[in-house]
């Protein structure tokens, strides 16, 4: 993340550092980008090749986190950092924390839909792609945004988390509908259930990065209504379920 | 929650950074010259009762200046003048009428390189207490004890106070010349990088001494040491070529200035 054009420091080395930081988060980033866009291609194109690099990746996922973790508690210790430096080492760790989520649970969408391989689906999984694709997406920006230091970005992604919200509440509804036309259907849409629970559960992380990334350039805490779709809770309701 | 709002105990105003906790100090429109050279060019600064105030920014910025100025200091030379007003309740510190010995009762001043006198520590401690006022010997002896003390100093010395105050070392002696301020009792304390000459334990020392001193003394300390002004201040103003640039709570101004200046500046970009 950069500030604003802001000059360089004058220990040069702590300018390396701030950059291999970073360049540490761009490439964590780019990696759970990856294992979300195998998981999307396991669950759409049935691919159980690009199922298990997202679950291979995750392991690589772990590490980088525990990488930037290190790296950034060192430079607490080591550099004593003020104002926006302090903001953006500070934030690096939540940011790592959360794309480690959306690793993990794109490594879960990856391992189910292997198990949905295995089962006749007698209906349209184009929901479900939907909502992958507005995951890739928003996931996409919010990795563009931590590498660009872009507030307006990161605003961006936090305003069109509502999309993925409405999709997953679309597609709850359309689950039950087919568990109630076929016992049959129960055990695949159980599972396709999971993976949508999953995928919006990786937009709501995609969202905190945005939220960590506006304030650590920023300084600022976005506002507080964040606009926030129908939630599943009322679709059960309405279901009679 | 904002970061800045349980940071420290003392209420600001988060827009303004103004400290809503009264002013003991009210400086207006002071311009400071040494000679033709323009060092302080209109500062507006309200220094808050029993509290600490630290003055940062890079060398040559006019902390140290606005320091000397609120202590008259620059009075030992010519050619040096100031204008505008340091007001201490309705004294104008820099105003001609100021009696200096009123002054340094009121106003004490610990500078960077521990200054003991060649006497006694009990002595070094009585000097000042001496020119102010006639203390009978068991009144004198309580005073000494209470500005050791107030100093962290007296389990240290109390069983040598008759001892030459140049035996102790770099820590002890800076305390002792903090005890030797207080000892008069003075209003405000003025601390011009007390603990640049110290070790970082002595350092330690000296700042948990500042923070039992505020509950009695408004504090103003200059320091280069970003951190130190972090641990110790409620608020921080920073300076540079002789303006005050931004002034806010510590809290706020270490995690989040407002001027680019002070952001360069407290993230080493320049200095």
């Amino acid at each position: 993340m950069d500030n604003q054009g802001e000059s360089e420091h004058i220990v040069k080395s702590y300018e390396q550092e701030l950059g291999r930081l970073k360049a540490l988060l761009t490439q964590m980033g780019g990696m759970v980008e990856a294992q979300a866009a195998n998981a999307s291609r396991a669950l759409v194109e049935h691919n159980s090749t690009a199922a298990s690099y997202a679950v291979q990746d995750d392991l690589a996922v772990d590490r980088l986190e525990r990488e930037i973790t290190d790296f950034a508690i060192r430079m607490l210790a080591l550099r004593q950092p003020m104002a926006a430096d302090l903001r953006l080492i500070v934030s690096s760790m939540k940011i790592a924390s959360d794309l480690e989520r959306i690793g993990d649970y794109a490594a879960n969408v990856a391992k189910r839909s292997l198990v949905l391989n295995e089962m006749a689906i007698p209906f349209s999984l184009s929901g479900v792609a939907n909502m992958c694709r507005l995951v890739q997406e928003n996931l996409k920006n919010t990795v563009d945004a931590v590498g660009e230091g872009n507030a307006d970005r990161a605003l961006e992604v936090w305003r069109s988390d509502i999309m993925i919200d409405d999709v997953y509440s679309a597609i709850f509804r359309e689950q039950i509908t087919y568990m109630m036309e076929d016992p049959r259907n129960i055990t695949p849409c159980t599972h396709l259930l999971f993976m949508a629970k999953n995928l919006e559960r990786m937009g709501d992380h995609a969202t905190n990065i945005a939220e960590t990334v506006y304030y650590a350039i920023t300084g600022d805490i976005m506002p507080s209504d964040r606009p926030k779709g129908e939630s599943s809770f009322t679709v059960n309701r309405h279901n009679g379920a | 929650m904002s970061v800045t709002e349980q940071a420290r105990p003392i209420e600001v105003n988060q827009e303004t950074g103004a400290a809503e906790a009264a002013p003991r100090m009210v400086i207006r429109d002071l311009h400071f010259y040494y000679g033709n050279t323009h060092a302080l060019k209109g500062i507006n600064l309200d220094v808050a009762e029993k509290r600490v105030l630290a003055m940062i920014g890079p060398s040559g910025c006019g902390k140290s200046t606005l320091l000397r100025v609120i202590n008259r200091m620059y009075d030992l030379y010519p050619g040096q003048r100031a204008e505008g007003e340091v007001m201490l309740d309705d004294m104008n510190i820099v105003g001609s009428s100021m009696d200096l010995n009123t002054l340094r009762r009121r106003v004490g001043m610990v500078f960077q390189k521990p200054t003991p006198f060649q006497m006694s520590i009990y002595d070094n401690v009585a000097f000042g207490v001496k020119l102010h006022e006639k203390l009978s010997r068991a009144e004198m002896d309580e005073r000494v004890q209470w500005s050791l003390t107030r100093a962290a100093l007296w389990d240290e010395v109390k069983d040598r106070l008759k001892a030459p105050a140049t035996g102790m070392s770099g820590g002890q002696q800076q305390r002792l010349c903090i005890a030797r301020s207080i000892a008069v009792r003075p209003e405000v304390l003025l601390l011009d990088e007390p603990t640049s000459a110290l070790d970082p334990i002595s350092t330690l020392k000296i700042e948990e001494l500042i923070d039992e001193l505020k509950k009695e003394f408004t504090i103003v300390i200059v320091t280069h040491n970003m951190q130190q002004a972090a641990r110790c201040a409620d608020r921080v103003a920073f300076f540079y070529l002789g303006e005050l640039v931004e002034v806010d709570a510590a809290a706020t101004m270490f995690t989040t200035p407002k001027e680019r200046r002070t952001q360069e500046y407290i993230t080493g970009r320049f200095g």
